[in-house]
């Protein structure tokens, strides 16, 4: 491997970048745009934590105390959205905007501007959402699957929703067109597909679905909006259309959706895991065709969210083996990492631990997945809090922890400074216990019978909907050590080397000081 | 490098508009499956077998009439409960008017209470198979004619049928509503 050489690039490059605001909105460098969706993420990670505030704290006790029963489906509603498509989504493209040049060894993203743009249509989008809580009627109450008939029912803040992520999506689109590009023209001499860094290949891939389903999605939501305003009947019963289908076309990029919600985190820990545990990735190809698998197995199992709509057997019968089926690529991946640590002089750094954590809690979730694929158990549990409990399991362990877990084993090469230890072990032992103290008990609580998405419960609730109102404090309180922490590795700490993690491989690391010079990799590296 | 990175954008695009277009194509798509394998075919007259009138059963079938969506219409069950025997023929009437100086079409979905009873049912005739057109003022009687299949689970002894009409806006005239629970 070549010696660290980056800074005699940084120089020739230093012509006048405008500063200030300007520099922001004008900024067509890959770095800048990547750390300006990590902090838009956190933004409406923090928004729409204090909405899923505002429902426990709601649930704290039975009975209705704070707010009225409309307000609090709005609660539910928006929580999801913001989190879905405000921090999740956007905080995987923020990584990929940050890292994927500077682990393929291209010098940026290949489509500059509109990188700039598909980032700054973000904001208007957040905008649009946050104002419908003030338009007559409020927000939209129909959950963040915004089904039919009641979104074709509900006010103002509905079409504001509805065009929220028309915007979102195209700014996902355009964004995964750039990855695609990138990922597949700009790869230095020598770095074949199969020896890409495998968060590059979940992004390839998590792309592609992107591309794929985000215009149906869109599609989807269009119809609603004609169904609504120009008389279409795509829904409306009344006028010959059928709600159901609805689901189904929303749920045809709903379930691809979940896996662009995890896959890029499966990369960001198969990247951590090896680099502590000072071992290659256990098998490499095969975590490639898992993750492929995954993907294509992704778009025949949409119908498992609609068990209940009266399917015929054969159909039920169907969704569920194909969805049983995803186990076992899944598998494969937990097994994967898990061989990785085997024997591996293991170290427990903050990324670490987060990528551990994410492992244990993350397989905890799969498991209720896999439960809740049997139709016969889903038919009991549908819309109870066991599957508020799995998805949360999977998506607040699998892909938040992932995103923690990335930011911590990135810092040092972003900001030039390490992190601080204690605050990072501090953060991440406050998250997974009060993460599960939340939502672990959300399971007996969907297995006792505890609807979702409503305001009140029966008495014999109460002391679970206590114990995990207190956890979602505690849990997002926590999360104001991380933005400590983050602060305080920007401001300075003790200087990071340019690689600070012994067994750390990749480009940025071997061929890049810390922090990653603005402009990097104008010559492009040579792969061996 | 400019000239490839054009051209994987345009394949990518390509992808994009294409499954835009999928969402909707998904439309006729599954209309079209409904309707092959007879999910939710609300339209169609059953099938009926000789079955054994189970004279051992005595049910109260409840009728039940509503409107919706401004409907200018009056409706009601000729008889707002009958007896009736598990495998019996049985025919009720539905009266219909309509209040307004013009002329309206309406589609009757039914749905039943308890909803499993739903499956039981086995319609001959039915005014809900086709849109109903009523001129101005118009009083029309209509007749359901059905079978209560005697496979009726044995908690079951009163029904619910209940049918809901719904204005058919001028541009769908004659679409095929497809709501609630596959009545089979």
């Amino acid at each position: 491997m070549e010696a660290v050489h980056g800074h005699d690039h940084a120089h020739d490059h230093d012509h006048h970048h405008p500063t200030g605001v300007t520099r922001w909105l004008t900024t067509t460098n890959h770095k800048d745009i990547g750390t300006m969706y990590l902090w838009f993420s956190f933004a409406m990670f923090i928004s729409g934590g204090l909405l899923a505030l505002g429902i426990r704290a709601e649930l704290f006790q039975p009975g209705l105390q704070l707010w009225r029963p409309e307000f609090f489906n709005q609660l539910t509603t928006m929580h999801g959205l913001m989190m879905v498509f405000g921090a999740i989504m956007p905080a995987f493209v923020g990584f990929a905007n940050w890292q994927i040049p500077l682990m393929i060894g291209a010098s940026d993203m290949a489509f500059a501007r509109m990188n700039n743009f598909s980032f700054w249509l973000l904001p208007p989008a957040a905008l649009l959402l946050m104002a419908s809580f003030l338009v007559p009627g409020g927000a939209t109450g129909a959950g963040w699957t915004l089904y039919a008939p009641l979104s074709v029912q509900q006010g103002m803040g509905m079409d504001l929703a509805i065009f929220a992520i028309h915007i979102m999506g195209a700014s996902s689109i355009m964004g995964s067109i750039n990855i695609i590009t990138t990922i597949l023209n700009m790869r230095a001499p020598g770095m074949t597909l199969m020896k890409m860094p495998l968060f590059v290949w979940t992004w390839l891939i998590t792309a592609y679905l992107l591309i794929a389903v985000m215009p149906v999605l869109a599609g989807a939501v269009t119809m609603l909006l004609t169904d609504r305003h120009f008389g279409t009947n795509f829904f409306n019963a009344a006028g010959g259309g059928d709600p159901v289908l609805y689901q189904h076309v929303f749920w045809f990029f709903g379930h691809p959706e979940v896996y662009i919600m995890i896959l890029p985190a499966f990369g960001i820990v198969s990247q951590i895991i090896p680099a502590f545990a000072r071992k290659p990735l256990f098998g490499y190809s095969s975590m490639v065709y898992a993750t492929a698998s995954i993907a294509i197995l992704s778009f025949i199992v949409w119908a498992h969210h609609m068990f209940v709509t009266g399917m015929p057997a054969a159909g039920q019968l169907f969704f569920m083996y194909a969805t049983m089926l995803i186990a076992v690529p899944t598998g494969v991946k937990v097994f994967n990492w898990v061989a990785t640590m085997w024997k591996g002089s293991m170290t427990f750094e903050t990324p670490m631990l987060f990528s551990v954590g994410f492992l244990f809690v993350f397989t905890m979730g799969g498991f209720t997945g896999l439960i809740l694929a049997v139709t016969p158990v889903d038919i009991q549990l549908q819309d109870t809090y066991y599957v508020v409990a799995h998805f949360h399991y999977v998506l607040v362990a699998g892909s938040l922890f992932a995103l923690f877990a990335g930011t911590y084993f990135w810092l040092p090469k972003w900001t030039g400074n390490m992190y601080s230890e204690t605050l990072g072990k501090l953060h991440f032992w406050c998250s997974m216990i009060f993460f599960n103290i939340t939502f672990f008990v959300m399971h007996f609580l969907g297995l006792a019978g505890m609807p979702r998405r409503i305001p009140d419960y029966s008495q014999q609730f109460a002391d679970f909907n206590m114990i995990a109102s207190i956890g979602a404090f505690g849990f997002g309180l926590s999360q104001l050590i991380f933005l400590a922490a983050v602060v305080k590795c920007i401001r300075g700490g003790e200087k990071a080397p340019a690689n600070p993690w012994e067994g750390a491989d990749t480009l940025e690391w071997t061929h890049l000081p810390s922090p990653a010079p603005y402009h990097s990799f104008e010559t492009p590296p040579v792969v061996k | 490098m400019i000239t490839d990175n054009r051209r994987t954008f345009s394949k990518l695009l390509v992808i994009a508009v294409a499954m835009f277009g999928f969402g909707f194509a998904l439309v006729p798509f599954y209309k079209k499956i409904c309707e092959v394998t007879g999910i939710n075919d609300l339209q169609k007259a059953d099938v009926v077998e000789n079955t054994q009138v189970d004279t051992s059963r005595t049910l109260v079938l409840e009728l039940d009439a509503n409107t919706r969506n401004e409907l200018p219409w009056k409706f009601r069950a000729m008889e707002s409960s009958v007896r009736v025997h598990p495998g019996q023929l049985v025919q009720v009437m539905f009266e219909v008017r309509n209040d307004s100086d013009a002329a309206v079409t309406g589609q009757a979905i039914p749905s039943y209470g308890p909803q499993v009873a739903g499956q039981y049912f086995r319609k001959l005739d039915c005014f809900c198979f086709s849109t109903q057109e009523l001129k101005a003022r118009e009083v029309r009687r209509m007749p359901v004619v059905f079978v209560i299949h005697p496979d009726l689970p044995k908690d079951v002894n009163t029904v619910t049928l209940s049918y809901t009409f719904f204005r058919v806006e001028g541009t769908r005239t004659g679409a095929v509503p497809t709501a609630g629970r596959p009545p089979v």
